[in-house]
């Protein structure tokens, strides 16, 4: 039970795009074929610890976003294993067309991570919050999405991608947040993994988001209402099995993103249910609008994403 | 093994014939496609493939010390598909599948790293292109690759003008100066022609030598119709250092079929039955 592996009790507070970094050295260190590319944005991203240690494999390409990606398309096809490192607002946001060709279509083994991906990169505000990434990514074939939780995760969710031949998003975050899974706790491409079983609604989350939603089901709990915490990093592929087995379970679905609701993680989710298994859903996430400045937080109670908000969705979705 | 074809300037002026003769005819099969661009560029492709300095292999298309060539305007893939075919990558016969259900041969050129060295896409192709401005991004990639890993092998990108209006093109110039990426060579199409007309009409380039030497690049302006010229100009690339070089090669859109020369109507149409028999003729075939 991945649940069991989890660390809720004063977790220590890490950043996403940290587990990126750790996992760039263990690759750098692994795989003479890993390259970093990076849009002037090392500290940010969390490649400055590559780029002491492998220089010669680290690629400052300048802030020139489309040329990112299609020079790392060009050294895959040379045998290369390039990881692009810029901010999610860019990349996938400014380079979509090389990201769609040279990268989806063709197939190319480049890895790309949006860092300071959603709204909780606070108070630089809308123009860099990315909130569509995940519906652009997802709308192409053969690209895999990823959406970690927490450092821990990230850090093997930047091993896993490595590993797994063809392009793939990962997308992290820029503020602090508990690392709560464990080295023991799995993670594979493809697999969700139930982190708190209950029987009245499924909650199915992805990226640092899951965090709160655990916190909701001890409050749930207060309700008489007992949630199941589907924790979804992989957003494409999508363990289809383990979400209609919970929702044949439970008869309530919601979803909870950091990003907009259509398109991404409850996109994807509504779309599975409604062809397979028509459910009672909703989709909490950022509703059809932009972000603005803020601090993590404020920003995540004023666009409905807290705990406080998972648990009013949850007993009205449920009726109690 | 890679090695040049090597043969003389009067053969490579020949072959520059058979291809014309060829993108004609695929095209008038496929009854839509870009004929002056396509036209325009035999007489540089037929010295790169056939001249003295590309290392490749038409029998073992993935052999590891090849050259590569990538054709970041994409649209005038007839050129390089009959170019291809003419080398020997595969069969002549394919050419008339262009543009067809199922064909190898798409409309802009496709090529997939995955699954068995894309198996199923057409020998020889090394990218996918034709969305302007990327193809020069991975010929700068795979550069950087080739330098990254030591290994001697040299990258070919041809470009079209009007491509230059890209932001992206601008992008990767600055970056191979930066990186002294002397073993890619850029082959701009200068034929000063683009879908609405004359580029310098529709935004202006010129002086694009003047500009390319501002990036840092090594420029090598050549007339684009001379392979004598060409061949020198590649061997002259090959032999810089620290500097990527950039040929600027000066066409004429439709060159050797009279009807079709600079005019820009003919950018991205197919010729009809009537005009293909003859500019077939025009080309010698009777």
């Amino acid at each position: 039970m991945p649940g069991r592996t989890l660390n809720l009790h004063r977790p220590k507070l890490e950043a996403t795009r940290d587990g990126y970094g750790q996992a760039l050295l263990e690759l750098g260190k692994t795989n003479q074929d890993v390259v970093v590319l990076c849009g002037d944005l090392t500290e940010s991203t969390r490649t400055q610890a590559f780029a002491k240690a492998y220089p010669e494999r680290f690629i400052e390409v300048g802030v020139a976003e489309q040329n990112l990606v299609g020079l790392a398309a060009g050294l895959a096809a040379v045998g290369k294993l390039p990881f692009v490192a810029t901010y999610a607002a860019f990349v996938p946001g400014r380079a979509f067309d090389q990201i769609r060709v040279q990268l989806a279509y063709a197939q190319a083994n480049v890895k790309l991570s949006g860092a300071h991906a959603g709204l909780s990169v606070g108070p630089d505000g809308a123009t860099h919050q990315m909130l569509e990434d995940l519906a652009l990514m997802r709308a192409l074939p053969n690209m895999t999405v990823l959406a970690p939780t927490d450092a821990e995760e990230t850090r093997k969710a930047t091993l896993a991608a490595a590993a797994w031949p063809g392009p793939v998003y990962l997308r992290f975050g820029r503020q602090e947040v508990p690392t709560y899974t464990t080295p023991e706790t799995p993670f594979q491409i493809g697999q969700a993994h139930i982190f708190r079983r209950g029987d009245d609604v499924s909650i199915i989350a992805a990226g640092i988001l899951t965090y709160e939603a655990l916190q909701a089901t001890d409050v749930l709990a207060k309700h008489g209402l007992s949630a199941e915490v589907i924790h979804s990093p992989s957003v494409k592929p999508l363990d289809e099995a383990t979400i209609l087995h919970s929702a044949v379970k439970t008869n309530h679905v919601l979803t909870l993103e950091e990003a907009q609701i259509a398109g991404g993680l409850g996109g994807a989710v509504a779309e599975l249910l409604s062809e397979r298994q028509p459910t009672k859903l909703r989709r909490l996430g950022v509703q059809n609008t932009f972000g603005q400045s803020g601090n993590p937080d404020e920003l995540l109670k004023h666009y409905g994403l807290d705990s406080t908000a998972i648990v009013r969705a949850a007993r009205q979705l449920v009726g109690r | 093994m890679t090695q040049p074809a090597g043969l003389s300037t009067t053969e490579i002026t020949e072959k520059a014939r058979k291809i014309r003769i060829s993108i004609i005819k695929m095209l008038l099969a496929a009854g839509s496609g870009h004929v002056g661009g396509s036209l325009g560029v035999a007489d540089i492709l037929a010295t790169l493939y056939f001249g003295q300095h590309f290392q490749h292999d038409p029998a073992k298309p993935h052999a590891a010390g090849r050259d590569r060539f990538i054709l970041s305007n994409g649209h005038i893939c007839p050129a390089l598909y009959a170019t291809l075919a003419e080398a020997g990558y595969f069969p002549k016969a394919e050419l008339l599948t262009l543009r067809k259900l199922h064909s190898r041969l798409q409309g802009h050129p496709v090529h997939r790293y995955s699954g068995h060295h894309g198996q199923h896409d057409l020998p020889g192709l090394e990218a996918t292109t034709g969305s302007l401005g990327q193809g020069i991004e991975v010929a700068a990639g795979m550069a950087l690759g080739f330098k990254l890993s030591g290994r001697g092998s040299r990258v070919i990108c041809m470009t079209g003008d009007g491509e230059h209006q890209e932001g992206s093109v601008w992008e990767v110039l600055m970056f191979a100066a930066h990186k002294k990426l002397d073993n890619l060579t850029v082959i701009v199409d200068r034929n000063t022609l683009q879908i609405d007309g004359s580029t310098e009409q529709v935004m202006h380039l010129e002086p694009l030598s003047e500009k390319y030497q501002a990036f840092g690049w090594q420029v090598i302006d050549v007339d684009g119709h001379n392979p004598a010229q060409i061949d020198a100009a590649l061997g002259e690339a090959a032999s810089t250092h620290l500097k990527p070089t950039v040929l600027i090669a000066h066409t004429t859109m439709g060159k050797g079929v009279p009807m079709f020369e600079n005019d820009f109507h003919y950018h991205g149409v197919a010729p009809k039955p009537a005009e293909a028999a003859q500019a077939l003729t025009i080309l010698g075939v009777f």
